[in-house]
């Protein structure tokens, strides 16, 4: 939907914003047509039904539930026209696709601190590329945040102690708003960044200029080795007295109270800072908490480095939740008309 | 209408008994009235310890092993007899409200009074299980500076986290510190009822705050009754 | 005419409930509930004009993007403390504590409330809570956002957080006090004749308030002693690095705080239908639809807490279910207003000032309706939570709607209150500037939302100056507007027109006794026979529609 020429309209750079637009503009549009209508009549009857003497008395008028039926079934549909819409754009945004960027993001009082999986890490600024999905995964380091770009409509609560997740494809490039939503203290109006949207080959080239960094993987790798992990789990995920940490990623995996669960990225910290909550089938309690001898940002890197095992580990095969089917297929580089669906 | 407004009563009939407040109409309209009152702040009262059941109940899920090693620590035999002489003082309380509408004076001032006794046994039981908690530095947090929370004591179940525990015990004080508030209050309101008894003011004739006070303290005990087996019970069989 | 000439009301009695007893000790052991209302109103007043001075301190701030009024940390208090104080000190007690606690009794015939006492208790209890709470504010103010939310209150706040919410826990007590003592008081004591469906709609939407303070208030009381049992103590209930959980916080204040906005709008409502009808001498459209929207709104108030979650990482499932309950819980606010409406069909409208307060209340509660379906639609609320739209759409409802409702009740009752009349010119001429500053103000904040703008932001982006200046000023017409009642009100106690006792010729009970009322309100209890608004004889209705009202067809 394109918006630009409407004012008082944000600039709308994502295959989402258009759409939360339309819906945005059909309740725009209901709640005018009603407040005019409700305003209309309301003056019509007061000028029309003023009081023309101090002794008049209009005769009274019985109720109609002929009239109620109608004030109370039609403003329902329209509601739930509403509802219908709203939940239906939010339920398909909710599952984040498959084969996108990832990017860590850790807030912290009061900036965000980004890294990209190849190593580049930024405070308060985002670059993307048009057309690629970006997911975000998000934690804090301390209270409440809230990751917000307006331009693409998206915003989510970052909470500690979990990760969130939000997704995005960008549209155009440009610098757009980003925001703090949550507040979060004395400077959370300072806790502003800005998202740089980039076509693909400069986003390569952005990405290539910043070489000097390692990428978390390898940084998580390295934290693996100091924190003492290796000697239980094995130099590259083998397992040992601990489970095997290779491909673990994505699977479902047995608990010793016979309960499954799937090691995913809240699964996977959780373990870390407390491994007795949920003990894999077959491994005593044995690990010590990292509760509070590891960042947040320490964590991501470990856990982008038990993710790259994944690659290493196992046989190609698809992670376990397959989501295809209300996913649309990745399309990489794709120009902004065709991803614009 | 302005000729049925002219139709009204006098306020204060004559032969109103003594007890009537100015604004009501009659002993009738006066008895309903505090009856509900009771009732719509035992709904209140529901409501707060609404939140409190409400937190358990998340931690006690997400927690299960060490609620049960928590709660296996508790003291099930103390915990026990306090339930039986909370339900005891809700009989005898019953007692002084029966006695007091058919008139049963003597009757009447001995159940309030063993109310009373029974309550107060009641938060002497509670004391010696704080105390307890504290000789085994179970008081959560750094509350008590010297003593602070060490779950050493507590027989941990596997998968049981000490912090967790801990948790337990900060659940376990807040419901039974608050029920404790509670039955200070009642035994007070009781206190008082038992003063106006002997003094003679209650009667067939006029016996609602005693009803009402009655109201309030089977709440209170039905309070317990929900935190007994929540607090006590539950997750014992996982002891073994 | 006939029917006219029957609203003789008895004569002016010399001894009022004003003048029965004199002396500050009568005042401050009084167990009138009219006394104890004038009480309420002198204190929220006081509180009102704190709140509102923070108002200003905020909008003067956001003239300019750049941080120059105030300090971010000075800033972040000011908007914390003007939310608490306008919340729990004005906006909560507002309609019930005063209005309510002043006319519940007269409307249905009774002498006083069920407990006066308690009455008298709740005011104490209010006050305490706000002395606790201004002493927060002045030995060094909290920076937490009225909401609390934690980890941030518990852990990393620097300020007077358990100070502040002991003050709030303790009034919450007054509030409980006061719903319990409507819901006795409307259960037991109406006066022969007073059956439940001749009851005045004010009478209505305080039982459906009452139903949830006494529901609500409790929670909140619970919640907060957690959060400072917490702070205190650091056990970990809401910290998630001991296990807890920080959104389990945001649940228990929102199933409060949620109803709570009802515990505030309901009561404007109640005082709107009294004015629509009563203004335009015709009995409500819908009555017992009127009526039971209320309960329905107080019912489901309490089932929509999780739409204020829908960013905070509660399930996409549980997201679904709360936003197709608070679609639901707009309906019951949409057939009250289509029934205000149709009640000026054919009727006999005056333009006296408190019902240029209702129209003003229909049409702005519309919009801040409106407004909260874009916050109950998901897709949009993702992009609109936190931001100036969602500061704009609240501020359509609770000033918009029960600020607006309360001023134009007080100037309703104001002859009944005082025994005096206000100024209708001045009062006309201020509620027209109130009513244009208040759109000014807020209007501009729906697109500085929608652009992105988020709230308790000191410094902002310089693209959003231009909305903020409009903001800004409509805001200073608005707080002019403000002080003219103030000023004009406190002028006519002394020295307005002395009032009849029913000066605007109304059926309502309240009018059919001396202004000031006695202290018992009626020199007899009165029986009544006849029904709410009964303005003409109920043997001339009009029937629109096929489907004639019960009640109508029982007469």
């Amino acid at each position: 939907m394109q918006t630009s020429w409407i004012p008082f309209v944000p600039p709308s750079a994502s295959t989402l914003s258009g759409k939360v637009d339309a819906l945005y503009f059909y309740l725009s549009g209901v709640t005018v047509f009603f407040t005019l209508l409700i305003g209309g009549v309301l003056i019509f009857f007061v000028i029309k039904y003023r009081r023309r003497s101090p002794y008049e008395i209009p005769r009274p008028i019985a109720g109609s539930h002929k009239l109620e039926t109608l004030w109370s079934v039609i403003p329902f549909i329209i509601a739930m026209s509403m509802f219908a819409w709203g939940a239906q754009l939010y339920f398909q945004n909710s599952r984040p696709p498959q084969n996108a960027i990832e990017i860590y993001v850790v807030g912290k009082q009061w900036m965000w601190k980004i890294q990209h999986t190849t190593g580049q890490r930024e405070i308060n600024e985002l670059h993307v590329p048009v057309g690629r999905r970006v997911k975000l995964i998000m934690t804090t380091e301390d209270v409440i945040h809230d990751f917000f770009i307006p331009a693409f409509r998206i915003k989510a609560d970052v909470v500690p102690g979990r990760y969130t997740t939000q997704w995005f494809e960008a549209t155009k490039p440009g610098t757009y708003h980003l925001f703090c939503a949550e507040y979060c203290g004395m400077n959370h109006s300072g806790m502003i960044g800005q998202v740089v949207v980039m076509e693909p080959t400069d986003f390569d080239n952005w990405l290539s200029g910043n070489t000097n960094q390692q990428s978390p993987a390898v940084v998580g790798q390295q934290l693996y080795q100091t924190l003492g992990c290796v000697s239980c789990h094995g130099a590259s995920g083998e397992g040992g007295r601990g489970p095997a940490l290779g491909g673990v990623f994505g699977k479902q995996v047995f608990l010793n109270n016979g309960q499954t669960i799937k090691a995913d990225e809240a699964y996977i910290r959780e373990s870390i800072v407390n491994p007795q909550a949920k003990l894999v089938n077959g491994f005593g309690p044995i690990m010590p908490t990292f509760q509070g001898q590891i960042s947040e940002e320490q964590l991501v890197q470990i856990l982008a480095f038990i993710k790259s095992l994944q690659a290493q580990g196992s046989q190609a095969e698809a992670p376990a939740a397959s989501a295809a089917s209300t996913v649309p297929p990745p399309a990489r580089a794709a120009s902004p008309e065709t991803s614009n669906r | 209408m302005a000729e049925s407004y002219t139709v009204g009563h006098e306020h204060a009939p004559e032969n109103a008994h003594a007890a009537l407040q100015h604004h009501f109409e009659n002993m009738e309209q006066q008895r309903e009235a505090s009856t509900l009152g009771m009732w719509v702040f035992l709904v209140t009262e529901i409501m707060f310890f609404g939140g409190m059941f409400l937190a358990y109940t998340l931690y006690r899920s997400l927690y299960p092993e060490a609620f049960a090693s928590a709660s296996n620590h508790l003291d099930l035999k103390l915990g026990a007899i306090n339930t039986v002489v909370l339900i005891l003082s809700s009989f005898t309380m019953a007692m002084a409200v029966y006695s007091t509408q058919v008139g049963k004076r003597r009757n009447q001032i001995i159940s309030l009074a063993l109310t009373l006794l029974l309550g107060v046994a009641f938060l002497g039981i509670k004391a010696v299980e704080y105390h307890q908690k504290y000789e085994d530095q179970l008081i959560p947090g750094r509350i008590i500076p010297s003593r602070p929370f060490d779950a050493s004591e507590v027989h941990l179940l596997p998968g049981a986290q000490p912090h967790n525990v801990e948790m337990f015990y900060w659940i376990y004080f807040a419901m039974t510190g608050m029920h404790a508030v509670h039955m200070i209050i009642g035994i007070g309101i009781i206190a008082v009822i038992l003063f106006f008894t002997i003094r003679g003011k209650y009667g067939p004739e006029y016996h609602n705050p005693v009803e009402v006070s009655g109201l309030y303290w089977h709440f209170v005990d039905i309070v317990w009754i929900f935190l007994f087996p929540l607090l006590y019970l539950l997750g014992r069989h996982l002891e073994h | 005419m006939k029917a006219m000439e029957s609203f003789v009301a008895p004569t002016p009695a010399r001894i009022n409930y004003l003048n029965a007893t004199y002396g500050l000790k009568s005042w401050l052991l009084t167990k009138d509930h009219k006394r104890i209302a004038l009480l309420y109103l002198g204190s929220i007043s006081f509180f009102f004009f704190i709140g509102g001075l923070y108002a200003m301190f905020i909008r003067l701030e956001l003239l300019t993007p750049q941080g120059d009024l105030l300090q971010s940390t000075t800033y972040n208090k000011v908007f914390t403390q003007h939310g608490i104080i306008m919340v729990f000190f004005f906006l909560i007690p507002s309609i019930p504590a005063t209005l309510g606690n002043f006319l519940v009794p007269m409307m249905i015939g009774a002498k006083d409330l069920a407990f006066p006492r308690i009455n008298l208790l709740s005011w104490y209890i209010y006050m305490l809570g706000g002395i606790v709470t201004i002493y927060a504010l002045l030995a060094g103010g909290i920076d937490t956002g009225w909401t609390f939310y934690t980890p941030f209150s518990t852990t990393f706040s620097n300020s007077y957080v358990i100070a502040a919410g002991l003050g709030i826990f303790i009034n919450g007590f007054s509030s409980i006090l006061t719903g319990l003592n409507f819901i006795v008081t409307i259960h037991t004591m109406r006066a022969p004749g007073m059956t439940w469906f001749r009851m005045p709609l004010f009478i209505w939407s305080h039982y459906a308030t009452s139903l949830v303070m006494i529901l609500g208030t409790p929670v909140i009381a619970i919640t907060i002693l957690l959060l400072a049992f917490e702070r205190l103590a650091h056990i970990g209930i809401f910290d998630p690095a001991a296990g807890g959980d920080p959104v389990l916080f945001q649940h228990l204040f929102w199933f409060y705080s949620h109803p709570a906005v009802y515990i505030m709008v309901l009561p404007g409502m109640g005082v709107v239908s009294e004015l629509i009808a009563n203004f335009s001498r015709k009995n409500i459209f819908g009555y017992s639809f009127v009526a039971f929207s209320s309960l329905a709104i107080a019912v489901f108030g309490f089932l929509v807490w999780g739409h204020h979650l829908f960013v905070a990482g509660q399930s996409v499932y549980a997201g679904m279910i709360f936003s197709f309950l608070s679609f639901a819980v707009a309906i019951p606010s949409a057939i009250k207003v289509f029934n205000w409406t149709a009640t000026l069909y054919k009727a006999s409208i005056s333009y006296d000032t408190p019902m240029l307060y209702a129209l003003g209340f229909i049409g702005l509660f519309t919009i801040g309706g409106m407004t909260g379906l874009f916050l109950a639609s998901l897709a949009v609320d993702v992009h609109l939570s936190d931001t100036y739209f969602i500061v704009a759409h609240f501020h359509y409802i609770m000033v918009g709607g029960t600020l607006l409702a309360y001023l134009g009740g007080l100037h309703y009752w104001w002859p009944k209150i005082t025994g005096r009349m206000y100024p209708e010119g001045w009062a006309r001429f201020s509620a027209l500037i109130i009513f244009v500053g208040f759109n000014l103000t807020f209007l501009p904040q729906f697109v500085l939302g929608y652009l992105g703008m988020p709230r308790r932001y000191h410094v902002y982006p310089a693209e959003f100056q231009v909305l903020h200046v409009l903001s800004t000023a409509g805001a200073s017409i608005l707080g002019f507007g403000l002080l003219i009642p103030l000023v004009y009100l406190v002028w006519s106690m002394r020295y307005g027109k002395i009032a009849a006792a029913n000066p605007w010729n109304l059926p309502g009970l309240e009018w059919q006794t001396s202004s000031p009322p006695l202290t018992e309100n009626f020199e007899l209890t009165p029986i009544v026979t006849w029904e709410a608004y009964e303005f003409a004889p109920p043997e001339e209705t009009e029937v629109v529609g096929k489907f004639r009202d019960k009640r109508v067809e029982e007469v």
